[in-house]
């Protein structure tokens, strides 16, 4: 048996979000297996499955080179830019 | 009592006795996703009995509830056929069986949705996307074990060799029943015998499994002649309501 | 890969300063996730505890599923199956959490075949009538959710999100123990007898489940200071059994504890001492039906052996046929 991960939609609209794993023989078990144990109580409306050994991660050892240089950039966030109270709809 | 009513109880039996058996799995699955999607398909086809049951209550008069018929009636009360009454065995006897229901109800389903009689239409409405779901789950269990390894393959062909028989009660023709099928209420059993034969000789021939040519078919449920399985398996279902009969529980 | 954790920390690695920032981020609430660098200590707790786990609702499965097909009524039987099914569901959950952190389901699970990984010993107990549906429900299930609450704060993500599942599950299963109780403890005198035959037998066990008293504990100081546990055994235990108490008292039956009384200096009940002996014999494979459980188990895990090998063995053919096409 190979791990899946399994990804869920709750409802159109939102976008598929980890939910856990599952253990299955190929793919179309994967799925069936998604279903019946994270849809129980009508959680999604759609599934993804993943066969786990698929997935590139980021390493957390790389925390500080790939995310804390945008820290700094606070120019990219709206309230760097303060105006007179004058100023609406902006 | 009337047609309809022997027709939905004969349906509800078949539900209820199958469901039943399902739930003696739980638990005790071959790997623990199957168990609990084993689990799924016996509480959707227990929730099955439970409306078809609950309309035959209905039918027959306004004292007797679902439960009345499911934990009161003797053995030989019983309409449903003995395919379902069959132990579970091994799980590819359990799958087997499940896969033989799973076309069956899937046709019977589709057919019913359009049935004259209301209540019917819509518990067969409802159930088709269950029974749906189910055989596409059995076929492919049928398809693994079949083209799988040399044991799988051998004890899915042991079963196949047993149970091929039981397939035949499910499409037996009464008058009464033929009645129904004119007024639009029933579906057509031969057209239903045809539909499934089609379908299971089509996945068969996919693989190496041969079906038993001859034999002694199964029959007697519908006038509650059954094998001896049934009386020992109500005895465990029905012992509380009648130890202690009466009680809320 | 997301799921199998990496072991990127030899043990050699522990130097203090790694020590103290993983304490830091600990205290700071912030959680751990698989593939952050954690003490193999912690890693080690973590696998057995969430493991202990799932192992514990897989067979608890097992005395449940004892009366599914005796189930009264057909509303019931499927609250029950759709009960039981539930805990197949966690225990999946949960052992997908302790994938996360590198340790296979298959080595998990021979350790619980094998005898060699424990479980709660509250399902060494048999369920002998109707009512220990109910009372399993209304008391264990009442048990464990004062656990699983407490630990959906738990440092470890996975873990956690887990925690926040089960508990969402978990609070029908002690409601529907609880009703049948109503009806049974409402109903005809032999009904009654069964409730209360189901409470006597199963109220010191509840009790046991959170484990020894915390002087007694072995695990308790580093779980706690690492945010793996966030009670201790002893409060909530207690927690449990001022929540627990009225709701018997609305039943109208007896607590089998002649000690048990309200203190009102302190706001909780009193109660008299847990025998741990017992506790600690049906730990070691003594209790009623640890053997049976284990047997269960066992078999199921042998019968089920060609099946799995069967799916295996149809998914590399598939495999095979696709490479050939």
């Amino acid at each position: 048996m190979k791990l899946y991960e399994v990804f869920i939609r709750a409802k159109a609209g939102l976008s598929h979000k980890h939910v856990g794993s599952v253990h299955a023989s190929d793919a179309q078990m994967a799925m069936q297996n998604a279903r019946d144990l994270y849809t129980r109580r009508e959680e999604g409306e759609s599934i993804w499955v993943v066969d786990s050994s698929q997935i590139i991660s980021s390493n957390p050892a790389d925390k500080a080179a790939y995310f804390e240089p945008a820290e700094d950039k606070i120019y990219r966030h709206p309230s760097f830019y303060p105006f007179d109270k004058e100023v609406k709809n902006i | 009592m009337s047609a309809v009513y022997n027709y939905v109880l004969n349906l509800g039996d078949n539900t209820l006795i199958l469901g039943q058996r399902l739930s003696e799995w739980c638990g005790v699955g071959p790997f623990l996703e199957e168990d609990l999607a084993l689990t799924n398909t016996s509480l959707d086809i227990i929730g099955q009995a439970k409306m078809l049951l609950e309309y035959a209550a209905k039918l027959k008069n306004d004292t007797q509830s679902a439960d009345d018929l499911a934990f009161m009636r003797d053995q030989h009360q019983f309409k449903n056929v003995l395919l379902v009454e069959q132990p579970n065995g091994d799980y590819s006897q359990t799958m087997l069986r499940q896969y033989f229901m799973d076309v069956y109800h899937v046709h019977l389903y589709s057919a019913l949705s359009n049935s004259s009689n209301q209540q019917l239409a819509g518990i067969a409405a409802k159930s088709l996307k269950e029974v749906t779901y189910h055989l596409e789950r059995s076929q492919l269990w049928i398809k693994r074990m079949a083209h799988g390894s040399t044991e799988s393959f051998n004890r899915l062909q042991t079963s196949l060799n047993k149970l091929w028989h039981y397939h035949h009660e499910l499409f037996e023709e009464t008058k009464e029943l033929s009645q129904l099928v004119v007024q639009g209420i029933a579906a057509n059993p031969k057209e239903l015998h045809k539909k499934w034969d089609t379908e299971v000789k089509t996945l068969m021939a996919t693989t190496p499994l041969e079906i038993p040519q001859t034999g002694w078919k199964a029959t007697g449920g519908r006038i509650g002649h059954h094998s001896e399985y049934l009386g020992k398996m109500l005895c465990e279902m029905q012992f509380l309501q009648r130890a202690y009969p009466g009680c809320e529980w | 890969m997301y799921s199998q954790g990496l072991r990127d920390s030899k043990a050699g690695d522990e130097s203090p300063e790694l020590l103290e920032a993983f304490q830091k981020r600990i205290d700071a609430e912030e959680k751990i996730e698989p593939r952050d660098w954690m003490p193999q200590a912690y890693r080690k707790t973590l696998i057995r505890q969430i493991s202990q786990h799932a192992h514990s609702e897989i067979v608890g499965q097992l005395p449940e599923a004892n009366w599914v097909t005796r189930a009264p009524t057909l509303k019931r039987k499927l609250i029950l199956l759709a009960k039981i099914q539930d805990e197949a569901g966690h225990g999946l959950y949960l052992y997908s959490a302790a994938e996360t952190l590198g340790e296979s389901r298959h080595q998990m699970y021979q350790d619980l075949l094998s005898g060699k990984a424990k479980y709660s010993s509250i399902f060494n107990y048999p369920t002998l009538n109707w009512a220990d549906a109910g009372a399993v429900g209304w008391l264990v299930d009442g048990a464990a959710i004062m656990n699983q609450v407490a630990l959906c704060r738990t440092s470890y993500g996975p873990y956690s999100r887990a925690m926040v599942r089960i508990c969402k599950e978990e609070s029908f299963h002690q409601r529907q123990g609880y009703d049948i109780m109503i009806k049974m403890a409402n109903g005809t005198p032999e009904q009654k007898a069964m409730a209360q035959d189901a409470l006597n037998r199963t109220w010191w066990p509840s009790l046991m489940m959170f484990g020894p008293s915390d002087k007694d504990s072995t695990h308790s100081n580093q779980s706690m200071k690492w945010k793996i546990k966030r009670f201790s055994n002893d409060d909530l235990r207690q927690k449990f059994i001022d929540a627990t108490v009225p709701q018997a008292e609305y039943l109208g039956l007896t607590i089998p504890d002649k000690n048990l009384k309200y203190n009102k200096k302190t706001g909780h009940y009193d109660f008299s001492e847990i025998i741990w002996d017992e506790l600690f014999d049906v730990i070691k494979g003594n209790g009623p039906c640890n053997q049976q459980r284990m047997d269960a188990r066992n078999k199921a895990y042998d019968d089920g052996a060609w099946v799995r090998e069967a799916a295996a063995a149809y998914a590399e053919k598939q495999q095979n046929n696709k490479e050939v096409a």
